[in-house]
């Protein structure tokens, strides 16, 4: 009765290939939703720009000046993004340097997807994560060749067993895990909050929420190659990328998982255990979560953990997943754009004093386009055959 | 379509008998009520009944400020212990008795008792106004019981709405600015509702035109809610503070009914904002249940092919649901800069819109429900603030997590048994 809808990832009917074949499809409605994103955001930042604004107020007498001012306010703005985020190779690794916590959050939130489950607690998963994992680091004095991997498992338990919770809730009472994981993000939030501020956690000599820095032995080594530096947390996240890959393609986990996402009902009727496919989905995408913060905190130069870690990750982890249409590699190339615009929104800020807040904008534009390819094609007036629906990554209330 | 049974209600996730819906009230959960309650007892004995100092009173204040004193003192441990021991009767009755009569009735009379008995112990050798408390319960209620309105207006007729945090967010930066532009704060509060009514329509277009799943849908719209007023308070408000000074609506009092001890002030005199509240529920329950408009709409929320079938035009229905929907939130956030204290700060909603989707659902999609759920939600907040005054040994952080552990323990606590509208969350295609 309702339309057909296109399980993510499966591969279209040849059918209805459109004229770019399999590839441009794919690629055509997100390349043109950054593209529409792109400018409409370049709008927002041309009528919020005081130079612009004032000769659009003098369009009639001057039409060319304002459309000429409106054109420097974008320019400027995006040259700015693309010379700090691309311009240079520490342009270059500071990007690849914010993708890495971008992955595994994108991670985190598509594998959830895949198994039917909208994970909006990333966030709080990624600071319970990195909490614990910040313990091991600067509490614990071990070998390098174990303290590394203890701080790092610490993490990805740390952020499971966050996310493990809003699974269990669902798989035992039904409780739609957007809002629980959106309370836990909160609660997550306080309980940092109130660990920075015991004795355990504080920095020497330093009375703000600040913990003491990680010690040496647990800190991600980053390799240069030739001026580019890549943390290791970048390949482990690329690693996770693959991981996650195999386990939904690959494995008979993950087809349970998948087969519980695209029809719980179904999956129960087959046998499959579908509160336990739900708390494995959530703990797996916690420990993902976690891992992001933990990778962050052990391999970022500051190697402290500080209040409100990450806490606004959650949405960009959301934008991520579904720009990769929840598929790990597609996630990776999300990641990267991501990493790009975070990277150069501080250039454009500095330079340009376009506020950073630009970027949640554009991100937001992204998820709309790329949330309905039919407004796209809409938009662009792009003929296909692919009668595949919308996806549908969630149903009503309720188990 | 299903009507009296949920899709999968017949299986059961938990341990429970089978053939029981998940959530069910089986004579082994109605226990498990009956044991929490002794253990809340326990608690409250050891807690709050051992842990008060003797020979001292915990005074509570039942009227405003400014006018003659009614109160209660009660002894700080002796208060405690009897209520610790009427938790504990209360629980074993629970557990002992055959009957899953009143369960859930009598498990709120015990957190009512435990509650007392906090406030009680925290209360020792202080005062504390028990009028300011309820007030402030209410006040805090008006986001989240208009907002929950707003989601049952959208989620009646089968539109899923979490857009409710990005709604409220946009309302509150409109009317801060239209406020202040105009220097007129209804001005303001009308312009708030005019941005939530506009982020409806677009909820309404992502879900129904393009049949966007309307969980992302209403993601989107929250992300760019957050983005835009944090960007426009960026650049625009920083630059002209003028724009974030609106006034604030005075409190005016019902004449008359003002007059009534203790409860006329509490409930006649306050700003149009909870009268507003109390309204808008008694409305909408009046026009969902008592009109052919709300006839309509829900049939829509129901069973659209159904209603399609009679004539009833279901899209056009639903965009006007979800567009009004907006709107009430729209001015429902208009509180968080027009009420108390003007001007908008980045994020100021802090998840409150998601309390309200709390509510909505603890209110089992009921107007009236909704507006229960968010007075104790409201209570929440309010109460964790005024301990946080008090001298309490618990850590601020901790308290401030109440609403939010609050909320968890509804959701899942009453989800089984709130039964949403049954094309809830799914597009509707016509023909």
């Amino acid at each position: 009765m309702t339309s057909a809808t296109a399980a993510p990832g499966s591969p279209r009917p040849r059918s209805a290939r459109g004229p770019l074949g399999r590839v441009g499809d794919v690629l055509l409605v997100p390349v043109l939703a950054l593209v529409s994103a792109l400018v409409l955001g370049g709008i927002v930042i041309v009528f919020s720009d005081p130079d612009a604004l004032h000769d659009w107020g003098r369009f009639f007498s001057d039409p060319a000046g304002a459309l000429s001012s409106s054109w420097h306010a974008a320019n400027d703005a995006y040259r700015a993004l693309w010379s700090s985020s691309l311009g240079s190779t520490a342009a270059l690794s500071r990007t690849l340097a914010e993708t890495t916590p971008l992955l595994f959050a994108g991670l985190s939130v598509a594998l959830a997807f895949r198994a039917g489950l909208f994970n909006i607690g990333a966030a709080g998963q990624l600071m319970v994560g990195a909490t614990v994992a910040a313990y091991v680091g600067f509490h614990w004095d071990l070998p390098r060749a174990v303290h590394l991997p203890a701080a790092l498992v610490a993490g990805a338990l740390g952020g499971a067993a966050w996310g493990g919770i809003a699974g269990l809730l669902k798989a035992r009472t039904g409780a739609h895990e957007v809002i629980t994981t959106i309370m836990l993000n909160y609660v997550a939030l306080r309980l940092l909050d109130y660990a920075l501020s015991t004795e355990a956690f504080r920095r020497p000599g330093r009375n703000d929420p600040i913990s003491p820095p990680m010690r040496e032995s647990a800190r991600l080594p980053t390799f240069d190659l030739g001026g580019l530096r890549v943390g290791l947390g970048l390949v482990l996240a690329v690693a996770a990328a693959l991981g996650v890959w195999w386990l939904l393609q690959r494995s008979t986990v993950g087809f349970g998982l998948r087969a519980v996402g695209a029809n719980p009902d179904a999956a129960r009727y087959a046998g499959l255990p579908v509160g336990g496919a739900y708390l494995l989905a959530m703990a797996l995408a916690g420990a993902l979560a976690g891992l992001a913060g933990s990778t962050n905190l052990l391999g970022r130069s500051s190697y402290s953990l500080t209040g409100g870690y990450f806490q606004f990750i959650g949405f960009d982890a959301i934008a991520l997943a579904l720009l990769g249409r929840t598929h790990p590699i597609g996630v990776v190339g999300a990641s990267l754009l991501f990493g790009v615009l975070r990277a150069g929104s501080t250039g454009m800020q500095s330079q340009t004093s376009t506020p950073v807040d630009i970027i949640v904008v554009i991100q937001a534009l992204i998820i709309a386009f790329v949330a309905a390819p039919a407004l796209v094609r809409a938009i662009y007036r792009i003929r296909t055959r692919d009668t595949g629906g919308t996806q549908r990554f969630t149903s009503g209330w309720g188990a | 379509m299903a009507t009296t049974v949920r899709p999968g209600a017949d299986d059961a996730p938990t341990g429970a008998a089978p053939g029981a819906a998940p959530g069910a009230l089986t004579s082994a959960r109605a226990r498990g009520f009956g044991v929490a309650t002794v253990l809340l007892g326990l608690v409250a004995l050891v807690a709050f009944g051992l842990g008060s100092a003797a020979g001292v009173d915990s005074r509570f204040v039942f009227s405003p400020r400014g006018e003659a004193v009614v109160d209660l003192s009660v002894p700080a441990r002796g208060g405690a212990l009897v209520l610790s021991a009427l938790l504990l009767a209360l629980g074993a009755h629970l557990v002992v008795r055959r009957s899953t009569a009143r369960t859930y009735g009598l498990f709120g009379l015990a957190l009512v008792l435990f509650l007392a008995a906090l406030l009680v112990w925290a209360t020792r050798d202080a005062s504390m106004s028990v009028f300011g408390l309820a007030s402030g319960t209410m006040r805090r209620a008006v986001p989240l019981a208009l907002g929950a309105c707003a989601g049952v207006l959208c989620e009646r007729a089968g539109v899923v709405n979490i857009a409710i945090e990005g709604m409220l967010l946009a309302g509150a930066f409109t009317g801060a600015v239209v406020g202040s532009a105009a220097g007129n704060v209804w001005l303001g509060l009308v312009g708030g509702a005019a941005a939530g009514a506009v982020l409806g329509l677009f909820l309404a277009t992502m879900s129904i035109r393009y049949k966007v799943d309307q969980v992302i849908g209403g993601t989107v719209v929250n992300i760019a809610a957050l983005g835009l007023t944090s960007f426009l308070a960026a650049r625009v408000l920083v630059d002209s503070p003028d724009l974030n000074r609106p006034g604030s609506f005075r409190p005016f009092s019902v004449p008359g009914l003002v007059e009534i001890p203790v409860l006329g002030p509490l409930l006649f005199r306050n700003t149009i904002y909870v009268y507003l509240m109390f309204g808008l529920v008694a409305l909408l329950t009046w026009a969902l249940f008592r009109t052919r408009w709300g006839l309509r709409l829900r049939a829509v929320g129901e069973h659209p092919r159904a209603a399609d079938t009679v004539g009833i035009r279901v899209l056009a229905t639903r965009y006007r649901a979800v567009t009004l929907g907006g709107l009430v939130a729209g001015a429902a956030g208009t509180y968080f800069t027009l009420d108390a204290t003007g001007g908008f700060d980045e994020g100021m909603t802090a998840g409150r819109g998601f309390i309200a989707l709390a509510a909505l659902i603890f209110g089992r999609w009921h107007p009236a429900g909704a507006l229960a759920a968010a007075l104790v939600f409201g209570f929440s907040e309010e109460l964790q603030d005024r301990l946080a005054l008090l001298d309490t040994p618990l850590p601020s952080q901790v308290l401030l997590m109440t609403p939010y552990v609050v909320t968890i323990v509804v959701v899942a606590g009453l989800i089984g048994r709130a039964r949403p509208p049954a094309a809830d969350g799914k597009p509707y295609e016509l023909g």
